[in-house]
């Protein structure tokens, strides 16, 4: 377990560095943070003043390891834009994503479960057939057109709902559908699929030939070795609960962290977009942690190693 | 092997008088299967009759695909919506075909129970072998609690598990292929059922595991006299546990006969040829005769006898025409010329 576990945490620590490399160099080489904050008809002079103060003059190596050495002490710049400490910019916008993406994670697996679950029991009749038709077309719809659409409607036509902001948690209706829907097809999808495997397998056939009533089969035989593949879907919408949201966010101006990202990657906002990715990484590197976890809870056999002794 | 010594034993005997006509527990009359495919109804049993009496074994020999599973499955009705299944099944004279689910929960684990070919798969991964032994103890016994952990411990000593109280904790991957079908056993007998059906229970297992499977569930039977059905493709195994046998072919019964008369002296030429494609220990290594020919596939089943493509000894007769299990002796047989050329 104790070399399970660091293998995974150096796994994690490997992946987070490399996210943060390529971010630091990627964003260096795209664009010049002083032209864009400061504008086109600054001077010459004042530009690199600005660069100056900023580090920016120096070789991309040397303003590398500077910023990992800022890392490790717990530093994460400043913001260019706020002039305010880049993680204090990002940690505001935290709460007002996730207030978004938790509800939408909750809808998700309330929907997107027991759709698929159903659909997998009555396989090939209408009802499965109607649930795969909405799950295709929940995540072929791509957001922003969904969004727009829903705005369309309960927005502008019905006039029942608000079409943009945060204010109240009728705000939080329309995206949380388009969220939801989303990913509710795709975990339908995965559960229908997992159910079907398990459904197939000798010990369901066993567990009904020793008498066992179909709804404890499908509750106590069948869903939690379904549950095994599925967890690893949830896990990855888990993961991305921080940064998913960047198409939504814009539609809906959802004041979250999807849009701050976004305002950041145009500024050339560096320190910000890279406590972002940062953060991004770190949560999904939490989220696969988690899951491998929750494997060895849900399945023995990855828990459990197969023991030495033989005999019949 | 116990074939041999026991064909040559009894060769000349003749079958020991059946005793006053006992009712059957379970009773398979024309049963008949068919699965719903893209092609139509493709028919894989076409009505089977047995008998087993109480405490009574009855081994169900054939190729795989022949229908001894199926029909076996049918009558607990795990077979699942694209079977249809006509004809009747009765334990102790109730109706098991078309009985309502909650009925069929009652016999399933609790009047027939059934262990199957692949322990390892058999078993659920995700829950201990104790755990599933206990679910048969709550469902048929009502027992919970300290009184379901003792019963699901002693059941798993009367199998022959070792360190039972271990064992109990550990998931079916954790033990060995012979030790997870003890533990099926166990399940199977937390029901106290009247009959178990074990559809090849020793096909997955190593040769020294089987002999010690099929002594267990002789001594089991010994011990609760419930009525065992095997299921097998291997006529030794039905040798070393059966009293009766009913040799099956493309989805019908072509010989049913006392294990003693089988094997001294078959009838029905697919059971000859089962007989000869035997392993013996007087004959050469190598010299085994296959029976020529294939199964034919369930949706192209010849008009008449269904092994005549195969037989040597096949008349127009038996191209054109089915035969019926015929009774004869203390035997039946569905041929239209039951001859003697063993023995």
């Amino acid at each position: 377990m104790l070399r399970f576990l660091v293998a995974k945490l150096t796994r994690a620590f490997l992946a987070i560095l490399f996210v943060v490399t390529f971010a630091f160099v990627v964003l260096r080489l795209s664009g010049d943070p002083a032209l864009m904050i400061l504008g086109p008809e600054t001077t010459p002079e004042a530009l690199a003043a600005f660069r100056k103060s900023w580090g920016l003059d120096a070789p991309v190596w040397q303003q590398f390891l500077g910023y990992l050495g800022n890392l490790t002490e717990g530093r994460f710049g400043q913001s260019m834009r706020d002039a305010r400490p880049a993680i204090d910019v990002v940690m505001e916008r935290v709460p007002i994503t996730l207030w978004l993406m938790l509800p939408a994670l909750a809808l998700k697996i309330l929907l997107g479960v027991p759709a698929g679950v159903l659909a997998a029991l009555k396989r090939n009749s209408t009802l499965d057939r109607a649930i795969m038709t909405f799950s295709v077309m929940g995540y072929a719809v791509p957001n922003f057109v969904l969004g727009i659409f829903l705005i369309l409607i309960f927005a502008v036509q019905l006039g029942w709902l608000p079409s943009s902001g945060s204010a109240t948690w009728a705000h939080l209706i329309l995206p949380v559908i388009v969220l939801g829907t989303a990913g509710a097809g795709i975990l339908a999808r995965f559960t229908r699929s997992a159910m079907l495997e398990v459904l197939g397998q000798p010990y369901v056939r066993t567990a009904v030939a020793k008498g066992v009533p179909w709804w404890r089969v499908v509750n106590w035989h069948a869903l939690p070795n379904a549950a095994i593949p599925t967890v690893t879907v949830i896990g990855f919408m888990m993961g991305s609960l921080i940064a998913g949201a960047v198409v939504t966010e814009s539609v809906f101006a959802w004041p979250g962290l999807g849009r701050a990202l976004v305002v950041a990657v145009s500024n050339r906002d560096l320190a910000v977009v890279q406590v972002i990715l940062l953060l991004v990484a770190a949560c999904m590197v939490t989220s696969n942690l988690i899951v491998d976890m929750l494997y060895g809870w849900l399945d023995p056999r990855t828990r459990i190693p197969k023991a030495g002794v033989g005999g019949g | 092997m116990g074939v041999e010594a026991l064909a040559h034993r009894v060769e000349f005997e003749p079958p020991a008088p059946r005793v006053l006509p006992q009712a059957p527990r379970l009773a398979f009359r024309d049963l008949k299967v068919s699965f719903a495919a893209e092609r139509g109804l493709v028919p894989v049993v076409h009505g089977v009759s047995f008998d087993v009496l109480p405490g009574g074994t009855l081994g169900l020999v054939g190729e795989s695909g022949c229908g001894k599973s199926v029909t076996c499955m049918a009558a607990l009705g795990l077979l699942g919506p694209r079977a249809v299944v006509s004809g009747s099944a009765t334990l102790d004279g109730r109706e098991l075909i078309g009985a309502s689910t909650a009925e069929l929960d009652r016999v399933r684990g609790g009047r027939i129970a059934m262990i199957f070919q692949d322990p390892m798969s058999s078993l659920n991964p995700v829950h201990s072998v104790g755990r599933q032994i206990r679910e048969s103890l709550s469902l048929h016994r009502g027992l919970e609690g300290r009184a379901a952990e003792a019963e699901a411990k002693r059941l798993l000593d009367r199998v022959g598990i070792p360190s039972a109280g271990q064992r109990m904790k550990e998931y079916p991957h954790q033990l060995s292929g012979g030790m997870n079908q003890r533990a099926m056993i166990a399940i199977a007998l937390a029901g106290e059922p009247d009959v178990l059906i074990a559809d090849e229970p020793t096909t997955a297992l190593d040769v020294t595991i089987q002999a010690q499977i099929l002594d267990l569930l002789a001594d089991i039977r010994a011990e609760t006299g419930m009525a065992i059905v095997l299921i097998s493709h291997d006529l030794g195994v039905i040798a070393e546990t059966c009293d009766d046998v009913a040799v099956m072919y493309c989805g019908r019964i072509v010989e049913r006969a006392p294990v003693e008369t089988l094997f001294a002296g078959p009838r029905h030429p697919y059971t000859i040829g089962l007989l000869h494609s035997l392993p013996r220990l007087e004959t050469q290594i190598g010299a085994l005769e296959p029976i020529a020919g294939v199964v034919p596939e369930p949706w192209a089943a010849p008009a008449g006898c269904a092994f005549a493509p195969r037989c040597s000894g096949a008349s127009a007769l038996c191209h054109a025409k089915a035969p019926q299990l015929a009774r004869s002796g203390g035997r039946s047989v569905a041929c239209h010329h039951p001859q003697i050329r063993f023995a």
